[in-house]
C-alpha cells in the first residue's frame, strides 16, 4: 500500500461497479456450485452410513484429514492433475464442505426420536416412506445449520481459489495485493463478509419457512 | 372392514439363549379387548410386537381372521393393524390432521374421503377440529396428544388394533378418563384390541379377556377378569392380582348383576293398618315407604303402623342408601358399610323404587360364581355364534 493512500478510494469504487459486481456474482457462483456438489455428496454418504452405520467413523474421517489439509497446499497438489481450472478449485471447495455436511445429516437423521420411528414403521411406512417424509423433514433443521456453516466457510474459501485463477471476490483482493492498492483489497474483503452474513442470514429464513414445527415449539 | 380373531399358536421368541416369549398360544375372539398383563420382562410387548412383525417370532404362528401374518407382504399387515404406543410417537412435523391422516394416505384413500374421516374422528375423540386441526402435537396437552394417537390408529378402520401401554404416560384423572373414552368407543367399534400394560387395576378394567403372563415368557392364565380374580390359575396370578382380588371383583359387578329381591312396601295416603296386615303377614318388622310416584322415602317399624290415619312421608324412621342397577357393587357395599340401614334401595331411570340389594345378597353374590359381568355375558354369545 503507498503510504498517505486512503483505504477507499471512491472514485475507483464507482467507476468499477460492474466488474465489483461481476466478481460477486463469480463468487456466488463458486460458492453455490461446491456446497451443491458438496451436498449431494455428502447426502448420497450419508444414506449409505444410514444402512451400514459402521461406516460413519471411516467416513468422517476421512473427511476430517480432507478438511485439515491447508487450502493452498490441496490445490496445488491438484494442479498437475486438472490444472488451472474451475475443477481445481471446486474439488477442494467440496472436499472441504463433506465432513460438516456429513455430520450434520447423518446427527440429523439419527435425532429423530425413536417412538416416532417405531410408530412410523409399526404403521406401514416402507424404508424409503421413513427416510422422505418423517426422517429428512425432522432433520432439516440440522441439515440446514450444517449446510449454513459450509456456505460461510465456502465463502470465506473461495477468496483463495483466485490465486488459481477462478475470479470472485479474492480477484479484487488480489489485485489489491499485486498493485499495492488498498480499494479492490478492502472491497473484496468486506463484500466477501457481507455476503457470508447475507447468504447466513437468508438460510436461517429459509430453515424457519421449511420447519413451521420447531418455530411453534419455542 | 369387519373385525378379526387373532390367534397365537405356540409362538416362541428368543433373543440369545434365554425366551422371551415360550410357546404361547391364544385365541383372541373378534371384537374383544384382549389384555397382556405381566411384570416388566414377562414377553408381554414382544407379544404384542409380534403381531405387527415389529418383532418376528423365533418359531410357531401367528393369524389374523386364520390367516398366518407371515404369508402377507409386511407394510400391508401394518396397514390394517392400528398401533398405539406409550410415547405415542406423534410426527412432530405434522399437524395433527396430517397426523391421524397417516395410514389412509399410505392406503391412497382420496383425499375428501381422508379429511371427512380426520374431522369424524376428531369428533369422536372430543377434540373441537376448527381447534387443533391445523396444530402441531408439541402444542397440544397430554391427554390431547393421547387421543390424537389413538385417533391415528384407528383412521382406516383397522380390524385389529394394538396398544403398548397406551396411558401409560398420562397422570392418573387423565388416564382414568381416557379408559373410559376407549370403552366408550370401543363399544361403538368393536375392534379387537390387543392391550399391553403392568398395571393389574387397568388390565381388569379393560379387559374382556386377560392374559397374565409370567416372567421368562410363560402365559401363566387367560381368562375374563372375574374369572380370574375368583379362581387364579397358581400362586404367581394371586399374587399378581392382589390380595383385594375380591373387592376388585366387586367393583367388575354392577346391581344389574346380581339377584335382587322385593319388600314390602307401603304408598303415602294409604291407611297405615293396610300396610301393617302386609308386614305382618310377610313376617317383617320394616315396611319401604313409596310416594305416589314410587319413589322411595324411607322405612317404617311395624309398630308405626298401628293407626288408621293415611301414612304421610313425614312418619318415616330411617332412609337408606340409593342405587341404580349401574352401581357397582364395590360403591353399593361401601354405601351399605357407611349406612344406618343395611338395606339399598334399588330404582329405576325415574328414581322408582324397583327392589331392594342387602349385604346378604352381596355375600351370596360374591362368593357364587353365577354373577358374571355383561361383558363375559357377551363374549360368552360370541363363542357360541363362532
Amino acid at each position: 500500500m503507498r503510504e498517505g493512500e486512503p483505504l477507499i478510494l471512491w472514485d475507483w469504487t464507482f467507476n468499477h461497479i460492474p466488474d465489483i459486481w461481476h466478481r460477486v456474482l463469480e463468487h456466488m457462483e463458486l460458492t453455490g456450485i461446491a456446497v451443491g456438489i458438496g451436498l449431494v455428496l455428502a447426502f448420497a454418504m450419508s444414506l449409505i452410513i444410514r444402512q451400514i452405520p459402521a461406516l460413519y467413523s471411516p467416513v468422517t474421517w476421512l473427511a476430517g484429514v480432507l478438511y485439515a489439509i491447508p487450502s493452498l497446499a490441496l490445490f496445488a497438489l491438484l494442479i498437475p492433475f486438472t490444472g488451472l481450472s474451475i475443477a481445481t478449485a471446486e474439488i477442494g471447495l467440496v472436499s472441504y464442505t463433506l465432513l460438516i455436511l456429513v455430520r450434520n445429516i447423518v446427527t440429523g437423521l439419527r435425532s429423530v426420536p425413536p417412538d416416532v420411528r417405531e410408530a412410523a414403521v409399526g404403521m406401514g411406512y416402507s424404508q424409503w416412506q421413513l427416510l422422505w417424509r418423517i426422517e429428512l423433514p425432522l432433520a432439516l433443521v440440522v441439515i440446514i445449520a450444517g449446510i449454513r456453516v459450509a456456505v460461510v466457510s465456502t465463502v470465506g474459501l473461495v477468496t483463495v481459489t483466485a490465486l488459481i485463477g477462478q475470479g470472485g471476490l479474492g480477484a479484487l483482493i488480489n489485485q489489491g495485493i499485486q498493485q499495492f492498492f488498498a480499494t479492490p483489497l478492502v472491497i473484496g474483503a468486506v463484500l466477501s463478509i457481507a455476503l457470508a452474513v447475507v447468504l447466513d442470514g437468508a438460510l436461517v429464513i429459509v430453515q424457519r419457512q421449511v420447519t413451521p414445527w420447531a418455530r411453534r415449539t419455542a | 372392514m369387519t373385525n378379526a380373531t387373532v390367534e397365537f399358536r405356540h409362538v416362541s421368541k428368543q433373543y440369545g439363549p434365554q425366551g422371551a416369549v415360550v410357546d404361547l398360544s391364544l385365541l383372541v375372539p373378534a371384537g374383544d379387548i384382549c389384555v397382556l398383563v405381566g411384570p416388566s420382562g414377562c414377553g408381554k410387548t414382544t407379544s404384542l410386537k409380534m403381531v405387527n412383525r415389529l418383532v418376528e417370532p423365533s418359531s410357531g404362528q401367528v393369524l389374523i381372521d386364520g390367516v398366518d401374518i407371515m404369508s402377507v407382504e409386511v407394510t400391508a399387515l401394518r396397514r390394517r393393524i392400528g398401533y398405539v404406543i406409550q410415547q405415542i410417537g406423534l410426527f412432530p412435523h405434522q399437524t395433527v390432521a396430517d397426523n391421524i391422516a397417516t395410514v389412509p394416505r399410505l392406503l391412497g384413500w382420496p383425499a375428501h374421503k381422508t379429511r371427512a374421516r380426520v374431522e369424524e374422528l376428531l369428533e369422536l375423540i372430543g377434540l373441537d377440529p376448527a381447534r387443533v386441526r391445523h396444530r402441531y402435537p408439541s402444542q397440544l396437552s397430554g391427554g390431547e396428544r393421547q387421543r390424537v394417537g389413538v385417533a391415528r390408529a384407528m383412521a382406516a378402520e383397522p380390524p385389529v388394533m394394538l396398544m403398548d401401554e397406551p396411558f401409560g404416560a398420562v397422570d392418573p384423572i387423565v388416564r382414568e378418563r381416557l379408559q373410559n373414552e376407549f370403552l366408550r368407543l370401543h363399544r361403538t367399534l368393536g375392534t379387537t384390541v390387543l392391550f399391553v400394560t403392568h398395571d393389574i387395576d387397568e388390565a381388569i378394567k379393560m379387559g374382556t379377556r386377560v392374559a397374565v403372563m409370567q416372567q421368562g415368557g410363560h402365559l401363566a392364565q387367560y381368562a375374563p377378569p372375574t374369572q380370574l380374580l375368583l379362581y387364579p390359575a397358581n400362586d404367581f396370578v394371586a399374587r399378581f392380582v392382589g390380595t383385594d382380588r375380591g373387592l376388585k371383583r366387586l367393583s367388575l359387578l354392577t346391581v344389574a348383576d346380581v339377584k335382587v329381591e322385593p319388600c314390602i312396601v307401603a304408598r303415602v295416603g294409604e291407611p297405615a293398618r293396610i300396610a301393617w296386615t302386609r308386614a305382618l303377614e310377610a313376617g317383617t318388622n320394616y315396611v319401604l315407604l313409596l310416594d305416589r310416584a314410587d319413589r322411595p322415602q324411607g322405612w317404617m317399624r311395624v309398630e308405626q303402623l298401628t293407626s288408621d290415619d293415611p301414612l304421610t312421608a313425614d312418619n318415616v324412621d330411617a332412609s337408606s342408601p340409593l342405587v341404580t342397577f349401574e352401581t357397582t357393587l364395590r360403591d353399593a357395599l361401601s354405601m351399605l358399610l357407611a349406612s344406618a340401614v343395611q338395606t339399598a334401595v334399588v330404582i329405576d331411570e325415574r328414581g322408582r323404587y324397583a327392589a331392594v340389594l342387602t349385604l346378604d345378597t352381596l355375600g351370596v353374590a360374591f362368593r357364587s360364581d353365577e354373577a358374571t359381568t355383561n361383558a363375559e355375558r357377551t363374549a360368552r354369545e360370541a363363542e357360541r355364534v363362532l
